[in-house]
This record gives C-alpha cells, sequence and structure tokens, in this order.
C-alpha cells in the first residue's frame, strides 16, 4: 500500500507537469490518443514477451508518427488524423487481447492499471522519467511558453518550433508511458488533464499552474487511494473522480468569489489606465 | 548600401507556389517608418511574415541586416495581429512584456537584473506598470496592445514589425501607438507596420499601397490619392 501510495504521488506529480501543456496548448485529443493508442504496442508486446513500456513507446510513436504523415500528405487536419488513428489503434489493441487467452484479466489491467501492484523497480523508473519531464520542462520553459502562445512567436523570437513541439509531444508521451502501469492507458488521461484545469482556473503564471497542479493531482490520489482501500473499489478509477471532483469544487468556488469581486470591484479601471499612459 | 537595414527587391510573397503579392522592392534605412497599407487579404501580413522569416519568399531576394530574413531574432521585434494570447494561458501582463528578453536570453541564459530594469522601463513607457501584475485576460483591448507595444520595446531592437498595431484601438490607443512608433524611431530603430487605416499611412515615410501587387509606393503625399486609393480598393473588391 505503501508502494501504491508512492507510485500513485509520482503519476500524479509527471502528469501535472505534462498535462499542464495539454491544457495550454489545447493537445487534449492527441494526448487522449496517446494515452488509448498505445494499447496495440503494449499488447503486442505482452505477447513477444518484451517490456510493455518498449511496446507502448512505439505505439505512441507509430501514433505521432501517423497523425504528423497524414496531416502533411493529406488535407485532413490534424484532428481528424488523430480521430482516425486513435480509433482504429484501439480496436486493434482490443482484437489482439481478445484473441489471446492468456489475456483475460490483462485487458482491464492496461485499462485501468494496476496501482496495488506497484514494485519498487518500477517506482524507481518514474520517479526517473518525473525528474527528466520536469528537468526538459524547465530547460525549455521559454519556447514552450511561447509555443502555447503560436507558433509564429516562437520562431519569431530564433526558438526553432519543429523541435520545441516535438519535446512537449515527447514529454507528455514519457508522462504517459510512465503513469499507465500505475493507473492505467484509460485513467492516465484524467490525471493529466484533471488537475491542470484545476490549477487553470485559480493561477496566473506558468509555474504556479505547474505547482498547483502537481499539489492537486497529489490530493486526489491520497484521497482516491484512500476511499478506495477503506470501501474497496477500483483505486485508479477512485484517483481519477477524485481529481474531477477537485476541478469541480475549485470551479464552484471560483466562480463564486469572481461573482463577489465583480459585485465589489469592476475591473481594472480604464480610466486609471489613461491617467498613467501619458 | 551598408546603411540598408532592409532590402527587398522583385520579391514575391506568398504560401507555398501560391503568390499572394508580386514583385515588392524597398530599401530601409535606420529609423525609417514605412506603412504597408491595404484592405483585408490584401498580403500586407503575408509582407510581414516574410520579412520577420516565418514564410520563405516564393520569388525575388529579401535581406535583413545583410541577411536571410530570420537570422536576427535578437535584433527583431514582431508584434502579430491581434497579438494572439493563449485564452487559458496564465501570464500576467509583466510576463507578456518579460517575453520581449527571450530573443536575447534564449534557452539558458539567466534573467538578469539588467533585463529587469528593461522590462520595468518599457513598462513605464508604455503606462501599464499599473497593472504588472494582472493577469493579461483581465485587459481591455488597449490595455492588452500597450502591454505588447512594452513588449516590442523591451525586445530592444533595431527593426520592428507590427501587423495592425492600431486595430481596434480609440483614439488615445491610436496616439500610444503613434508616440512608442516615434519613440522607437528616434532611437534609430526602423518600423514597418501594416494598417488598413490611412491616418496611420499618413504618419510614414513611405508607403506602399498593396492589393495583391504594390499599386503605388513614396511619401505618402504622392501616394495616397483619391486615384490610387480607389485602385486599391477596386482591386481587391472589399469596398
Amino acid at each position: 500500500m505503501r508502494l501504491a501510495l508512492l507510485a500513485g504521488l509520482v503519476t500524479a506529480v509527471i502528469c501535472a507537469v505534462a498535462g499542464t501543456f495539454i491544457v495550454l496548448r489545447g493537445l487534449a485529443f492527441i494526448g487522449d490518443a496517446l494515452a488509448h493508442g498505445v494499447l496495440p504496442g503494449i499488447a503486442a508486446a505482452t505477447l513477444l514477451g518484451v517490456s510493455t513500456i518498449v511496446g507502448a513507446a512505439v505505439g505512441a510513436a507509430v501514433l505521432v508518427g501517423g497523425v504528423g504523415l497524414i496531416t502533411r500528405r493529406t488535407r485532413l487536419s490534424s484532428d481528424t488524423a488523430i480521430g482516425l488513428l486513435f480509433v482504429g489503434m484501439l480496436a486493434l489493441g482490443v482484437i489482439m487481447t481478445s484473441r489471446s487467452s492468456s489475456f483475460a484479466g490483462d485487458l482491464t489491467r492496461i485499462l485501468f492499471g494496476e496501482l496495488l501492484g506497484a514494485n519498487a523497480s518500477q517506482l524507481m523508473w518514474m520517479i526517473i522519467a518525473t525528474l527528466v519531464v520536469g528537468g526538459v520542462t524547465y530547460v525549455c520553459r521559454r519556447p514552450f511558453m511561447l509555443l502555447c502562445i503560436s507558433r509564429d512567436l516562437a520562431r519569431a523570437n530564433g526558438f526553432n518550433a519543429s523541435l520545441f513541439e516535438a519535446l512537449m509531444m515527447s514529454v507528455i508521451g514519457v508522462a504517459i508511458l510512465a503513469s499507465f502501469q500505475s493507473v492505467g492507458t484509460l485513467l492516465v488521461f484524467g490525471l493529466l488533464i484533471a488537475p491542470p484545469s484545476t490549477a487553470a482556473l485559480v493561477t496566473r503564471r506558468l509555474h504556479t499552474m505547474i505547482i498547483v497542479a502537481s499539489i492537486s493531482g497529489v490530493v486526489a490520489t491520497y484521497v482516491g487511494l484512500l476511499v478506495s482501500f477503506h470501501h474497496d473499489l477500483a483505486a485508479g478509477a477512485s484517483v481519477v473522480v477524485s481529481a474531477t471532483a477537485i476541478f469541480v469544487l475549485v470551479f464552484a468556488a471560483a466562480t463564486v468569489r469572481h461573482r463577489r469581486m465583480s459585485d465589489s470591484h469592476p475591473a481594472v479601471s480604464p480610466a486609471g489606465a489613461h491617467h498613467h499612459a501619458h | 548600401m551598408h546603411t540598408d537595414v532592409i532590402v527587398v527587391e522583385h520579391l514575391s510573397v506568398g504560401y507555398g507556389s501560391s503568390v499572394v503579392v508580386e514583385d515588392v522592392s524597398l530599401r530601409l534605412t535606420p529609423g525609417t517608418l514605412v506603412a504597408l497599407m491595404g484592405s483585408n487579404g490584401s498580403g500586407k501580413s503575408t509582407i510581414l511574415k516574410t520579412l520577420v522569416g516565418l514564410i520563405p519568399p516564393v520569388h525575388g531576394e529579401v535581406t535583413v541586416f545583410g541577411d536571410v530574413c530570420g537570422r536576427h531574432p535578437a535584433r527583431t521585434a514582431y508584434v502579430p495581429q491581434h497579438s494572439a494570447t493563449s485564452e487559458t494561458l496564465p501570464l500576467r501582463a509583466r510576463d507578456v512584456v518579460a517575453m520581449g528578453r527571450y530573443a536575447h536570453l534564449g534557452l539558458l541564459s539567466r534573467f538578469t537584473r539588467h533585463d529587469r530594469e528593461v522590462v520595468d522601463a518599457a513598462m513605464s513607457t508604455m503606462g501599464v506598470t499599473m497593472f504588472a501584475d494582472k493577469p493579461l485576460q483581465s485587459l481591455s483591448g488597449g490595455q492588452c496592445q500597450r502591454v505588447h507595444l512594452a513588449q516590442a520595446i523591451a525586445h530592444d531592437a533595431d527593426v520592428w514589425f507590427l501587423d495592425e498595431p492600431t486595430a481596434g484601438l480609440d483614439a488615445e490607443g491610436r496616439d500610444t501607438v503613434t508616440s512608442c512608433v516615434a519613440a522607437a524611431r528616434e532611437r534609430g530603430a526602423c518600423v514597418v507596420v501594416s494598417t488598413h487605416d490611412i491616418d496611420d499611412a499618413r504618419e510614414a515615410d513611405i508607403v506602399l499601397l498593396v492589393a495583391k501587387e504594390v499599386i503605388a509606393q513614396g511619401a505618402p503625399r504622392e501616394v495616397l490619392t483619391d486615384a490610387n486609393l480607389r485602385r486599391m480598393y477596386g482591386f481587391t473588391g472589399q469596398h
């Protein structure tokens, strides 16, 4: 249980960092596709007896590469390309797992994770992945921030937009790979989106958004595991439900606060700005 | 020749092989203000993006500081149209102004006391110090535009590319842009603005009337004639 808790907390942090950019750049769909598109890779890896992480990485690379290829070579939008490959790969994964009798319990495990089955070496890899993701994000904070505004702005400031876009996708990919074993491919997405969305409601700066997202993810994981332990509920699902519940609570609180603020203080006064401009 | 900051010769701009504006030629010395005037869809932004180095020229030659466009990001400031900022991006006005230093700092350099001073001075020049800590989303259109111009000032660039900086601004906002551009020119910066406003164009040293081609080019007094303007609007069929 202690290992499960630690694995859950690390997952919460890595997903908060990567998820912040998914939320800011509007990459939710590709993030979702990545989280699910890795399924045939994992299934193939299990059938071949190699590491599921390797299988998932290959699945993710095929998905991202395929989306890039279709977007470049056709007039289809990236959303269409993502949708096409995402559903196709998910279905392929389901077929592969359903064909083999050895997968009986495995599909559930892949989709919903096995937080309570985390071991020490898994945990160590997750911590390393979290450090890498955090380090890359810190070093690339300027181009990442410009990319969140526009590609052109990043390029005009001398940053190679394609390179940093690829790095951002890699950060997201690594977070998903590091997380799917504990919360599962289906639920990793909840941790990628819910905590950063909660943070976006209440923060004004990028690094505070990442910190608040991490805290919110950690609280959700702790509460989720506690509830799951005492009431014998699915661990991963409980974590994601509590992450979403935190979003709803913060959203309600922010709305009430905003109403009160706008009743007592109207927004920045244009008259005051006028006074200062000259 | 050596004093020319931007040299454009028989330039055709566009996307891929489809040309948006043909045969633009231009030489700009330090301190010059150029207005690209045209209606929506005339190709003003495409010319600007080519000069910034965001899209490659279709034909012809163009150099900025004697080099291919986009090679000197620290010396060129670009303020895109409607200065798009993500709705969800958590940014204070101060953070947006600080981005003006990114081209100097690159990936790894630390934000120094000097950078902070430049940012503070730019905010004070544009009168945005009072809402430095406000989230950008809470500011009005005019306030946002001032923040973006403060970013251009903080960039401390030798060439400014401003895409429709006065669009959507009231008279006071326009005055702010005008005085900001004047201050940049006094420092010797070369400024290229796109506009569809004839009053903005009158302030420039050189006006290019653009409507898929350059209809007229030269001093505002010679270029902004009724006949030329009618031709410009007639060509794109906007009015």
